[in-house]
């Protein structure tokens, strides 16, 4: 049995997130996210971190056992702040624990159903709790599914069909006159269907950033400006700003629009090396946003940042414009100056990436599409080698294509047939 | 007349027929076996072959069950070929030319050896019914057969008429009479019926074919049997001509078009599209301009060949002309013109995974009659009718066959739940667990099975548990040598000098690696039998593979254990579209597996379904 696991909240946005965790692994993956298994149903505080040990966030964690849980398996809850790099973040760290997968639509209820989790009442109010379920469900899937990721997945599907067909036909129908060597097509298929699922992966982060919003976050050493800054960009007092270094301890995010893209700034703790602890971990958990941001504008009084790398597209400006005199882009949050050449020049690097935007915009797409290129590298290795066993890639080819069904119906081994019987002509 | 009563009757002496009565006399009751002509029981009404692709397998299957049809089809073997040889073993399929008269015999001496199974030659014309149940048969003469439970295998029989070019009359099969009267009750029995069709090519005789010059297709040298207990070839073999068709064939063809039965309009029944005629060939793949023609020797005695890949509804005189288009068969003379055959069949979704009528208790339905095609096909059909029809009677509990452990279960599973909206026959892409479903371990999936429901005999069972220790010991064995990847390499396989000890199973895993080289590692392997130490190389081979398809496999397993009350009341089930309620009220899904599949399904749907399963058991529990 999966371990299975989704955000049980609301989608987007939200000020606590709970992810729900089901399955016979699930005390272990609460384990290593949270470094132990906190107490039987008491809620308890805890750091949670990737498989590299980063810290994500930090939040509330409950666990049941089994028996005693809604689904009737070991389960878990990760309550979460609710923006949407922390939820992805965990989501992701979930995903990289063996036997933990994604839950299909419905797929927690239905696991109480058959532990006989749910009583009588709630047997005869689930009607209206699935109509309700699958509206909702039914709406969600078709935004995404209506028009272009399925007409893509459809196209995808109806290649790696091909390419099952001819390797089939070679199979199933070997004595008759189907074409001799079909390899050297089905290759061919399978390595530009590849590149095409590479590059929707490519895009799908961009994808994601367009549903969800993108991030960035605002750096600097202390006192240097960027709560005033962020006042100024949000046009309201957002943060606290105070002339003590070191006020904003903890992250705080202002969501505009921007350009027609929704972009959330954050504001972070000022990096220095310090002693004091408190202000430490605001300084770690600044670093961590910092780093998980899409774009990082740096205030600089010239001095080097601890611990932040800056990358080809973030922004480093002179900061306190009004005061310091220099060259370069210079902005001060306090006049204004500057101010809106720095939003046109975010603007500019944002929309540049969305230009490239794939259309898988959910963690499951994105997993689906892994587990596909997965399977067609393991197809294309083996039939590299002399096809020898052609069961082998067909096999990789079955999972690859099940991998796909998750975004769009079911493919039946009825629509390979139909294909070699259109193909070829069988029958001695 | 009156008849002594059966616990068992079975109507119809072909190949589903056969496998059914057999297999209802091994499970200990006594069968009658009611057929046209009883000189004609195990007739192959087709292509003079048993076996092949997926068909291999299922041959297999009911081998390992201990049915007739492999041992039948190893004694009339001429020609015998592993298909797909140079592919991996999970898609190799034994085949055998069988030898008409030969394998005809053989199915009849081998249903002569059981006391416990009674010939009875004629036309059964209706079923005795009590209620909803079936009590015995009613012969054309009049005369009254008790039983407690009936298997019909009529094959194309039912309401089946003939088509040559714009000739066409009623018959069974070339030369027999339809059943109509048995059709007209299963229509008032209210059975939901459809029309499918089939053809078959003219049959040649081979003294008045050139062979000169033909390719000549022989069998293999080391021969695989289709039996389990097979150790030798006991009929003469002989090879396979090949010829062609050319631009003159098919000129001849599209010119008479208007005159095929199927083209002129006169045939309204779906054939299949794996076995199309030849105008359908040259119509459908008109760039075509040549198409293979097996040339098969129906017998070692017999002069009839069989021209496999030429069937069809032309008129006699066009087969003429075109038969002596072809090279080597200028001359040839015709012995019996092609002809198609339409017939009525039972939609296979009125019947449970046992191959019962859902609505008739104590009636079996096996073969062709359930819109299938093809020997083996009808065979296993016939087995798992055969023991259902046994259980029935002894009132135990139905035996299942699941998609996880046979192409048996796929078939049914693919039948009941889907019906057949073409002849339905086996290929190896149906199984999605093809991997572990091969035809070299048919008996390790079914005899265990097999022996406790109690159907596989005394000495099949002793040669099991033979095989199984010797593998177990192998097994164990590999398992337990290891060796580094210095030795390893040293003896001359190549693998990175990085990883740990491997054991000897690990490297029989490797591609490329076959059983004999682990001789290199350890002699004491040259000691293992070559039967053994090829089936421990085939487990091997898909190792990672299988132990991916266990968890799809454990969930499948799952949702085949939950049942669905056939009297389940979907009507009203409120959150259930009113499209979906339909669907299920006619398809009747036996489990949550089947619903699963069932067109337009959703998993809210599924689980809407799954509640309203468990709320009487909960009421109870509450109560
Ligand atoms: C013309 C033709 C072409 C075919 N072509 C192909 C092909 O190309 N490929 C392929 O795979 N398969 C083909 N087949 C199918 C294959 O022969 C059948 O699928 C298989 O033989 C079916 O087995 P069965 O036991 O269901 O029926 P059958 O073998 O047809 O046996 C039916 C039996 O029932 C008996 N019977 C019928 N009615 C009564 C009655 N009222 N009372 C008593 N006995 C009765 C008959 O005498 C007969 O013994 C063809 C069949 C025919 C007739």
């Amino acid at each position: 049995m999966d371990t299975i696991y989704a955000l049980a909240s609301a989608q987007g946005k939200s000020g606590v997130a709970v992810i729900r965790i089901s399955g016979p692994r699930a005390h272990n993956a609460v384990r290593a996210l949270a470094g132990d298994l906190p107490e039987v149903r008491r809620t308890s505080l805890r750091n949670l971190r990737d498989g590299d040990g980063g810290l994500i966030d930090s939040g509330l964690v409950v666990v049941f056992s089994e028996g005693a849980s809604f689904t009737g398996e070991a389960a878990a809850e990760l309550h979460v702040h609710g923006s949407r790099a922390t939820i992805a973040a965990v989501l992701r760290a979930l995903s990289m624990r063996p036997g933990l997968r994604p839950a299909e639509p419905g797929e927690f209820s239905r696991r109480a159903f058959e532990n006989g989790r749910l009583d009588l009442t709630e047997v005869e109010g689930l009607a209206d709790l699935i109509d309700a379920e699958t509206e909702a469900q039914r709406r969600q899937a078709l935004r995404v599914l209506s028009g272009a990721l399925r007409e893509r997945t459809e196209n995808w599907r109806e290649r790696m069909i091909q390419a099952m067909s001819l390797l089939e036909a070679s199979i199933d129908f070997a004595e008759e006159d189907v074409p001799e060597d079909v390899l050297p097509e089905v290759r061919s298929l399978l390595l530009a269907l590849r590149s095409d699922l590479h590059a929707e992966l490519a895009g799908s982060a961009a994808a994601e950033r367009i549903r969800d919003g993108f991030e960035v976050a605002i750096i600097g050493p202390p006192n240097i400006g960027k709560s005033t800054l962020l006042n100024r960009l949000a046009g309201r007092d957002a943060a606290i700003t105070s002339e003590i270094a070191g006020t904003t301890r903890d992250v705080i995010e202002v969501r505009m629009d921007l350009g027609g893209l929704p972009v959330t700034i954050l504001d972070t703790a000022g990096l220095r090396e310090t002693g004091d602890v408190v202000e430490a971990l605001g300084i770690e958990r600044a670093l961590q946003r910092a780093r998980m941001a899409d774009i990082r504008v740096v205030l600089s009084d010239g001095t080097r940042l601890p611990g932040v790398e800056i990358g080809p597209e973030d922004i480093v400006v002179r900061a306190k414009g009004d005061l310091h005199e220099g060259s370069g882009a210079a902005v001060s949050g306090l006049t204004g100056a500057g101010v809106t050449e720095l939003l046109a020049r975010l603007a500019d690097t944002l929309s540049s990436r969305v230009a490239n935007a794939g259309l898988a915009v959910q963690e499951r797409h994105r997993l689906a599409i892994g587990v596909a290129v997965a399977a067609l590298n393991s197809a294309l290795a083996r039939l590299n080698d002399e096809a020898e066993h052609p069961e082998i890639p067909a096999e990789d080819l079955r999972r690859a294509v099940y991998a796909l069904d998750a975004l769009v119906g079911r493919v039946d081994v009825e629509q390979v047939l139909d294909r070699i019987f259109s193909s070829f002509c069988i029958g001695k | 007349m009156k008849h002594e009563a059966f616990d068992v009757i079975v109507i119809g002496g072909g190949h589903a027929g056969c496998e059914a009565a057999h297999a209802a006399a091994r499970m200990g009751t006594q069968v009658a076996l009611i057929t046209l002509d009883a000189t004609k029981i195990g007739v192959m009404s087709c292509n003079p072959a048993i076996g092949g692709l997926g068909k291999g397998h299922l041959v297999r299957e009911i081998d390992a069950l201990d049915g007739l049809m492999g041992r039948a089809a190893d004694r009339a073997g001429i020609q015998f070929r592993l298909l797909n040889r140079r592919k991996g073993p999970a898609v190799q399929g034994p085949r055998t030319q069988a030898d008409r008269t030969l394998y005809r015999l053989a199915v009849q001496e081998i249903l002569a050896e059981r006391p416990d199974i009674t010939v009875v030659a004629g036309e059964v014309a209706d079923l005795l019914m009590e209620g909803d149940r079936v009590r015995g048969v009613v012969l054309a003469d009049g005369s009254e057969i008790a039983a407690a439970s009936v298997i019909v295998t009529t094959g194309t029989f039912l309401r089946g008429v003939i088509h040559i070019g714009d000739v066409s009359y009623p018959a069974g099969r070339m030369g027999e009479q339809p059943s109509n009267r048995l059709a007209d009750r299963f229509s008032a029995l209210n059975l939901p019926l459809g029309r499918l069709k089939t053809g078959t090519p003219p049959r040649l005789d081979g003294r008045t074919i050139n062979w000169e010059g033909l390719k000549s297709q022989p069998g293999d040298p080391d021969p695989v049997f289709l039996s389990f207990l097979t150790a030798e070839v006991t009929a003469p073999q002989v090879s396979c001509g090949i010829t062609h068709t050319n631009e003159r064939t098919h000129e001849i063809i599209t010119r008479n078009l208007g005159r095929s039965a199927m083209y002129g309009g006169r045939i309204e029944g779906v054939g299949p599209r794996y076995c199309p005629s030849i105008e359908d060939k040259v119509v459908r793949f008109a760039d075509k301009t040549s198409h293979q023609v097996f040339l098969e020797p129906e017998g070692v005695d017999d002069p009839t060949v069989y021209p496999n890949g030429i069937s069809t509804s032309l008129p006699a005189d066009v087969q003429a002309e075109y038969v002596h288009s072809m090279r080597g068969l200028e001359r040839s003379v015709i012995l019996q013109p092609g002809y198609a055959i339409e017939y009525d069949y039972v939609d296979p979704r009125a019947l449970s995974l046992d191959l019962g009528v859902k609505a008739i208790r104590g009636l079996f339905l096996a073969g062709q009659i359930n819109g299938t095609t093809g020997y083996e096909e009808a065979a296993a059909q016939g087995l798992v009718a055969g023991l259902n029809a046994a259980q029935f009677v002894r009132g135990r509990e139905a035996v299942h066959f699941s998609r996880t452990d046979s192409y048996i279960g796929v078939m049914i599973d693919d039948l009941t739940s889907r019906g057949a909206a073409e002849p339905y026959r086996m290929f190896t892409s149906r199984a999605e667990f093809r991997l572990a479903l091969r035809a070299d371990n048919a008996d390790q999936r079914l005899t265990p099975l097999g022996r406790a429901i109690g159907c596989v005999g005394e000495s099949r069972a002793r040669q099991f548990e033979t095989k199984l220790a010797a593998l177990d010991a192998g097994r164990a064995h590999l398992a337990g040598e290891s060796w580094t990847p210095r030795e390893l390499a040293a003896a001359g396989f190549k693998i990175s000098q990085d990883g740990g000890r491997r054991s000897s199973l690990d490297v029989l895993a490797f591609p490329d690696v076959r059983f004999a080289d682990l001789v290199r590692l350890n002699p004491q392997h040259g000691e293992t039998a070559g039967e053994i130490g090829e089936q421990l190389w085939r487990d091997a081979l898909y190792a990672k593979y299988l132990d991916r398809q266990t968890r799809d496999v454990e969930t499948l397993r799952r949702e085949e254990s939950t049942r669905i009350p056939a009297d389940f009341l979907y009507e009203g089930v409120s959150g259930l579209s009113a499209e979906l309620q339909q669907k299920l009220s006619r398809v009747r899904p036996a489990t949550m597996a089947q619903a699963a599949r069932i067109e337009g399904m959703t998993p809210a749907a599924l689980l809407l379904l799954l509640s309203r399963l468990r709320a009487p058991r909960k009421l109870r529990d509450a109560g």
